[in-house]
């Protein structure tokens, strides 16, 4: 049994326009028996139903395809089933004895009656391409396919120790098992000093944190080290996936010289950075990827020794992935654990690139401990993120050059995103507003990139 | 002596909840169910249309045998509970062997009650209860020129168009002044009786039978009135009353009042029995009064946390008391009950009926808030109005628009609030 794929609405969107009730009339009636309901408007005999006003906001009636279903619990006649192959609860018309019980259990008008045949219908997600999804001009309905990655990777082999050492609520942990799932047992990992290995990748007492070879290079020699493995592996005729698995740190600052390197050189590894901004595992010091104004042990806020006054980080975040972009690279791209199905497809992408030269993964990944969020919020955070633009979703190719593959219409202003953590709490006007602006001119700037690369 | 860690005795609607809430925490403790009727798990809520034909007897299952192997439940059939022991957790079976439990829970429903009229063992009748009295009664049915149905509870009622749609000439008696007493008000009940009389059924409201005799036919009723019928069916359907007679002797132990009386974790007065579903008398919704509350949603959540509080889960939610709904299906139109039919004091009702169309709706608020609804041939979604009113929303603000159209208007208060 795996996950369900679900019709999401998107209140926000909606401008009533009523294709989908016409839409669902159609397919599950008909035009012509859904037009004879003229009285009730045509749309009556949809399954999903569409209120409330343009002042009022819309709002939606439709079956929710329950995991607990209570329509198929009161049903006293057996007719109403989940099937688990696609988790649809279904109606079965010979069962059914119209006895209407099923409304009762349903806290979301979901199955409902038809008055037209005095029996109930509810929706049966149209053999998984729902006629009301396909009409709706605004995207307010959406088939959610997130299921996809659980159903296709849920019973894969998890190559990481079953217990890690990570902060609670860090999401790095999401980050490794997903990752090295993905890549699978051919792989020899790298991790550099930082989170990764301080959460227990290369293992404690002389056993290792993973199921595939795991080594622990310098923060220096990460890249290098890695592709001499890989050189190795190449010569004796063994195919397996270099995975580098490191900290901003490690990638930005010290390592950089050999990360540009190896990428200048186009040796075949995956290099993928988990960025939290900072050196967190070693106590929260600034890296270069660190923003601006942001709180870290060593860019304090207060009154300091020499009486200056400290406001977080006065230097700007450097921009590794646009750095890695001018290596003309196999592959880059930029991910967030807030959008696993963009994630998935940049790291499928990045396995293949790979194979044929150097790929670089940079994934944002907010740090509860350094950046002062509750543990509950990372996702959220992550969210925010990428809904303020604060950092960008894109892939680059030599072929294709630079394009958004998440790009957000309507940004929300930046401090949506900076209120949600203690690091920026200290912030003052002037700064937000120097945040806001670079956020602004970020984004420009890749936007000349993504545009020039369409020419 | 046997031994079971969970023992749910009954097959239905609460026991069947039951096993789902104990397998969701526990998988592997072991589970017994007990029931004194020799078919698989079924609802005596759709043994109206096994007697109508419209379902077979072998199709309406709510589980086969390989749910119960699948969850490792051990499902004795046709096995009655005589006598509980609490004070050992020892469940007598009518058989003499024993069964202990580490939990047990009591989800017995009812039966029917026969009213102390004289004469009645003399002559033979039905009840409808199980699927044997289902199947007996649908073979009894083809035969009727003359049936009289006493009381015009739903089940009543359901039998008495079955039998008016299978060509018999059908008599209700029914003690109360109107039908459906209970569970639909005065215009309702005359919209329902109209129906019945229009399809050439008699209706004999605020009657009482006084004495019965075998006849020639079958049987011969006398009224209070000193009026008599003939009748060769009779189906007496006068309510019913819980299971629970095995609570005699060390039983007795068990506090009872109309009902087994529960916690609102569906606890008895007793360690480690439970009881659920119609057997039980649990919180009121609208009063810290236990009450019945013998209907089908009900019994289905009172299993669920039944089952949670026996198994130990912590997702455990405390019964917010139950509030009577019903629905009911007569020759062709619907009649849908949510809440209580009482007024509360400063109560306001509405209604509306449209006398061409049928259409009839009651409303009643009270400060603002929906405490019951009901209509004939108005749809509205009986789980969407069970919620607006288990969650006391405010109404104020869209009375209006919610005595105008109560079906979209709440769909849309739903929407905003439990999306």
């Amino acid at each position: 049994m795996g996950a369900y794929n679900t019709i999401a609405f998107d209140a926000a969107k909606c401008d009533g326009c009523g294709d989908c009730m016409s839409a669902c009339a159609n397919t599950k009636v008909g035009a012509d028996d859904a037009l004879k309901e003229a009285p009730l408007g045509g749309t009556a005999r949809s399954r999903i139903q569409i209120g409330g006003t343009a002042e009022t906001g819309y709002e939606l009636a439709l079956c929710r395809q329950c995991g607990d279903p209570k329509c198929v619990t009161v049903c006293p006649a057996g007719a109403l089933g989940k099937d688990l192959s696609n988790g649809v609860i279904g109606w079965d018309a010979a069962k059914c004895v119209d006895c209407l019980l099923c409304t009762v259990g349903c806290a979301y008008a979901g199955i409902a009656l038809d008055e037209a045949t005095g029996r109930v219908a509810k929706c049966d997600m149209c053999e998984g391409n729902p006629s009301c999804v396909k009409a709706c001009p605004h995207d307010a309905l959406k088939l959610v396919t997130t299921s996809r990655i659980y159903n296709e990777v849920g019973g894969w082999e998890d190559l990481f120790a079953p217990g890690l050492a990570g902060c609670q609520g860090c999401n790095t942990e999401l980050l490794m098992r997903h990752t090295l799932r993905r890549v699978g047992p051919d792989t020899v990992l790298a991790t550099p000093p930082g989170c990764v290995p301080g959460m227990g990748s290369v293992g404690f007492n002389g056993t290792t944190g993973t199921k595939v070879p795991v080594f622990h290079p310098l923060l220096t020699n990460t890249a290098p080290m890695l592709a001499g493995v890989k050189r190795h592996y190449k010569r004796i005729g063994r195919e397996v996936t270099a995975l580098a698995i490191a900290g901003d740190g490690g990638a930005s600052d010290v390592g950089f010289q050999s990360l540009s390197g190896a990428a200048e050189r186009n040796e075949q590894i995956l290099f993928m950075v988990v960025d939290n901004e900072g050196y967190m595992n070693t106590g929260m010091q600034r890296s270069s990827c660190t923003p601006y104004g942001a709180w870290t042990s060593t860019t304090p806020v207060g009154q300091g020794a020499g009486g200056v006054h400290s406001q977080g980080k006065t230097q700007d975040a450097k921009n590794l992935p646009l750095i890695m972009v001018n290596h003309r690279c196999e592959y880059v791209a930029t991910a967030s654990t807030a959008c696993m199905e963009d994630l998935y497809d940049k790291l499928d992408k990045a396995i293949e690139a790979s194979r044929r030269g150097f790929a670089y993964l940079h994934v944002y990944s907010p740090c509860t401990t350094g950046w002062r969020f509750p543990t509950d919020q990372n996702m959220e955070v992550a969210r925010k993120a990428v809904d303020t633009t604060f950092v960008m979703l894109w892939e680059y190719t030599r072929a294709d050059g630079l394009h958004f593959t998440r790009p957000v219409d309507d940004p929300l202003p930046v401090t949506e995103y900076l209120k949600a953590m203690g690091r920026f709490r200290h912030l003052s006007d002037d700064q937000i507003s120097h945040i806001q602006s670079k956020v602004v001119e970020n984004l420009g700037f890749v936007k000349q990139l993504a545009h020039g690369a369409k020419a | 002596m046997e031994q079971t860690k969970y023992l749910v005795v009954g097959s239905s609607h609460a026991a069947l909840e039951a096993l789902t809430a104990i397998r969701m925490h526990d998988p592997e403790g072991s589970l017994t169910m007990l029931t004194r009727d020799p078919h698989l798990p079924y609802s005596p809520t759709v043994l109206p249309y096994v007697v109508s034909g419209r379902s077979a007897p072998d199709n309406v299952f709510l589980r086969d045998e390989k749910f119960f192997a699948e969850q490792k439940i051990s499902l004795k059939r046709g096995k009655a509970l005589k006598a509980l022991h609490p004070a050992r957790n020892a469940a007598e079976l009518a058989d003499g062997s024993e069964i202990g439990y580490e939990k047990l829970l009591l989800a017995t429903g009812a039966s029917p009650a026969i009213p102390p009229i004289p004469g009645i063992e003399q002559v033979g009748y039905h009840v409808l209860r199980t699927l044997d009295d289902a199947t007996q009664l649908n073979a009894a049915m083809k035969a009727s020129k003359q049936a009289v149905v006493m009381g015009a509870g739903l089940v009543g009622m359901h039998a008495a168009e079955n039998l008016v749609k299978a060509g018999a000439k059908v008599t209700i008696v029914e003690m109360a002044r109107q039908l459906t007493d209970g569970y639909f008000d005065a215009t309702a009940a005359a919209l329902i009786e109209k129906a019945f009389t229009d399809n050439g059924a008699t209706i004999l409201t605020g009657s009482r039978v006084v004495k019965l005799a075998p006849s020639a036919t079958g049987a011969t009723l006398t009224l209070e009135s000193g009026a008599t019928l003939e009748a060769d069916l009779l189906l007496v359907a006068t309510g019913v009353r819980p299971n629970m007679d095995f609570l005699a002797g060390d039983g007795a132990t068990v506090a009872r009042d109309k009902g087994i009386l529960v916690s609102e974790s569906m606890q008895t007065s007793v360690p480690n029995v439970f009881a659920a579903g119609d057997c039980a008398q649990a919180k009121s919704f609208y009063s810290d009064a236990r009450v019945m509350n013998a209907i089908l949603p009900d019994a289905a959540e009172q299993g669920r946390i039944a089952g949670m509080a026996m198994a130990g889960d912590p997702g455990i939610k405390a019964y917010p008391g139950g509030i009577p709904v019903n629905t009911y299906h007569f020759f062709g139109r619907h009649a849908i009950s949510v809440g209580s039919s009482k007024v509360p004091e400063g109560g306001e009702v509405v209604t509306r009926f449209d006398e061409a169309s049928g259409r009839y709706l009651k409303v009643i608020f009270h400060e603002g808030r929906l405490t019951g609804i009901y209509g004939v041939n108005e749809f509205f979604d009986a789980g969407v109005m069970s919620q607006l009113i288990l969650r006391r929303i405010d109404l104020a603000p869209l009375r209006e628009r919610f005595l105008a159209e109560p079906m979209k208007t709440a769909r849309e208060i739903m929407s905003r609030t439990w999306r």
